[in-house]
């Protein structure tokens, strides 16, 4: 479990952390979604004993973040984006420095590799890869030693979607092998596949909490039904009887081509909480 | 110690890759051998090529690639990367320094080899040198704990490296110099290497070098207070 209990952090007298509480479940994805300099590194560099903080505490499997010691530290996999790469070490070479570190054996090692789809480039500098394996290589760094906890700031930031959706394919197989992860976005169509719950982080504080999904209802104030038709025509109707007829006629008549629900993105509900766009 | 070990061993491999930092361990004892095997004249005194260069060897090489090294990963991030994954501070200075330190010291003892040292004159030849390097791997590491990236490293490095090399080579054509050059490590070692027939250090010259080993030392301890590794 990760908890965050009334964190407060300023840089230079700017608050950029204000009483942040939240808390990420064993075996969930938990997602800080919120626009550039919202806070999302900051927390993640708090959580990670990275970071010192003034107010509040913060704990990582039970343990306080300021008693972190070096054997928990290697219960952690974290990927961000100031983590650099050893570029003149081949694919295989980054991973090794590492492997070195926390005891994994080469098999291992090879095994991350195939895993990330790195298998063929193994041998490659690092300097000579794609930004896409470059962040499959990152990725593979903070798999290598299997840890229980991941944090990953911003992961699919810059990707095409191809890749993007490869290193959410890889993600999400990690939660189902049981391990706690701490995602970062900004990207609503990212988090609202991934994450379990979410928090929408705006100038470091929070502004509201819960399931994608759940949040997008919570802020469904006008529950509309949008409907398009096979001769091109699109209505949108509210939810009561006098709809419910008419679309039923419509379905009657074999002329209905879609029918949605509109509820509000996680993008809407954030601009209406912050007045502020996420991808800022 | 698995994790120094981690730290020397990918030095080693990137050092093979990285002839910024390969440049600096064998440029002087290319030049030495290759003078010493190509230019010599008669009234030349004995192992005069090794003497000058190796002032000159500990005082840059261990300066240069030590802050050169350090800064580089606190550039590129892969520093901040290692200490999150449970490498202490220590245990990488102590990877990177050892690594430098052998480096050094191989190609001393090749360089002094090939040039015909031997005997008890070459043992403390190879003592001097290595206490040499020693300190100059000390400020090395202070200079890359203070720069935040290489370019930084670099304007630090330079002015340093080329006081405590060039002061011995200057003060032996000017007086004034030679005053001042007296107190540093440098000097001492030049002078040590220099005796006739013997390479020895005399009280002065190693209560000078133990000074500035214990200066160098307290600046290390500053720079690492303030600075740190985490803190890039």
């Amino acid at each position: 479990m990760i908890q965050a209990m009334n964190i407060s952090k300023s840089f230079n007298g700017k608050k950029v952390l204000d009483k942040i509480t939240m808390e990420a479940r064993d075996g969930e994805i938990f997602g800080l979604l919120g626009p550039s300099g919202a806070g999302k590194t900051t927390l993640i560099r708090v959580l990670t004993g990275q970071l010192q903080f003034e107010e509040g505490d913060a704990f990582v499997m039970g343990k306080s973040v300021k008693e972190l010691k070096g054997k928990d530290k290697k219960q952690f996999g974290i990927m961000m984006d100031d983590f650099g790469l050893y570029d003149r070490l081949t694919c295989y070479q980054n991973l090794r420095v590492f492997a070195d570190v926390y005891g994994v054996n080469d098999e291992d090692i090879y095994e991350v590799l195939k895993e990330v789809r790195l298998e063929g480039a193994e041998k490659k500098e690092a300097s000579k890869l794609s930004k896409g394996m470059k962040e499959r290589l990152r990725l593979a760094r903070a798999f290598l030693h299997r840890p229980k906890v991941l944090f990953l700031d911003e992961p699919t930031s810059g990707l095409d979607p191809q890749t993007a959706n490869e290193i959410h394919d890889m993600i999400l197989k990690r939660k189902n092998d049981g391990c706690i992860i701490f995602l970062t976005t900004h990207n609503m169509h990212e988090a609202e596949k991934l994450c379990d719950r979410l928090v929408l982080l705006n100038d470091g504080h929070i502004v509201e909490e819960g399931a994608p999904q759940e949040l997008c209802l919570r802020y469904d104030h006008q529950k509309r039904i949008q409907v398009v038709m096979k001769d091109g025509r699109t209505r949108d109707y509210s939810f009561d009887e006098k709809s419910g007829e008419e679309i039923g006629r419509i379905i009657g008549s074999g002329n209905l081509l879609t029918i949605h629900s509109k509820e509000p993105t996680l993008e809407t509900v954030f601009m209406e909480l912050t007045g502020r766009r996420l991808e800022v | 110690m698995n994790e120094a070990r981690a730290v020397l061993k990918k030095q080693m491999i990137d050092t093979r890759k990285n002839k910024a930092v390969l440049i600096q361990f064998i440029l002087f004892p290319v030049m030495t051998i290759v003078m010493t095997l190509l230019v010599k004249m008669d009234d030349m005194p004995e192992f005069f090529y090794l003497k000058l260069f190796s002032v000159m060897y500990l005082a840059m090489a261990p300066i240069t690639s030590m802050s050169a090294i350090i800064s580089e990963e606190k550039e590129k991030g892969t520093l901040r990367a290692l200490m999150m994954s449970d490498v202490s501070g220590a245990a990488y200075l102590l990877g990177i320094g050892l690594y430098d330190f052998f480096c050094c010291m191989a190609c001393t003892v090749l360089m002094s080899r090939v040039c015909g040292l031997e005997g008890d004159v070459w043992r403390d030849y190879l003592w001097i040198m290595a206490m040499g390097f020693l300190i100059s791997i000390v400020l090395g590491s202070a200079i890359g704990v203070l720069s935040k990236n290489q370019m930084n490293a670099t304007s630090l490095s330079v002015p340093i490296m080329c006081v405590f090399s060039f002061l011995p080579m200057i003060a032996q054509f000017n007086s004034t110099v030679e005053k001042i050059a007296k107190f540093f490590f440098t000097e001492q070692i030049y002078l040590a290497l220099n005796r006739e027939k013997s390479v020895k250090m005399d009280i002065e010259g190693i209560s000078i070098v133990m000074a500035n080993a214990i200066l160098i030392l307290i600046f290390f301890i500053l720079a690492y207070r303030k600075e740190g590794l985490k803190k890039n």
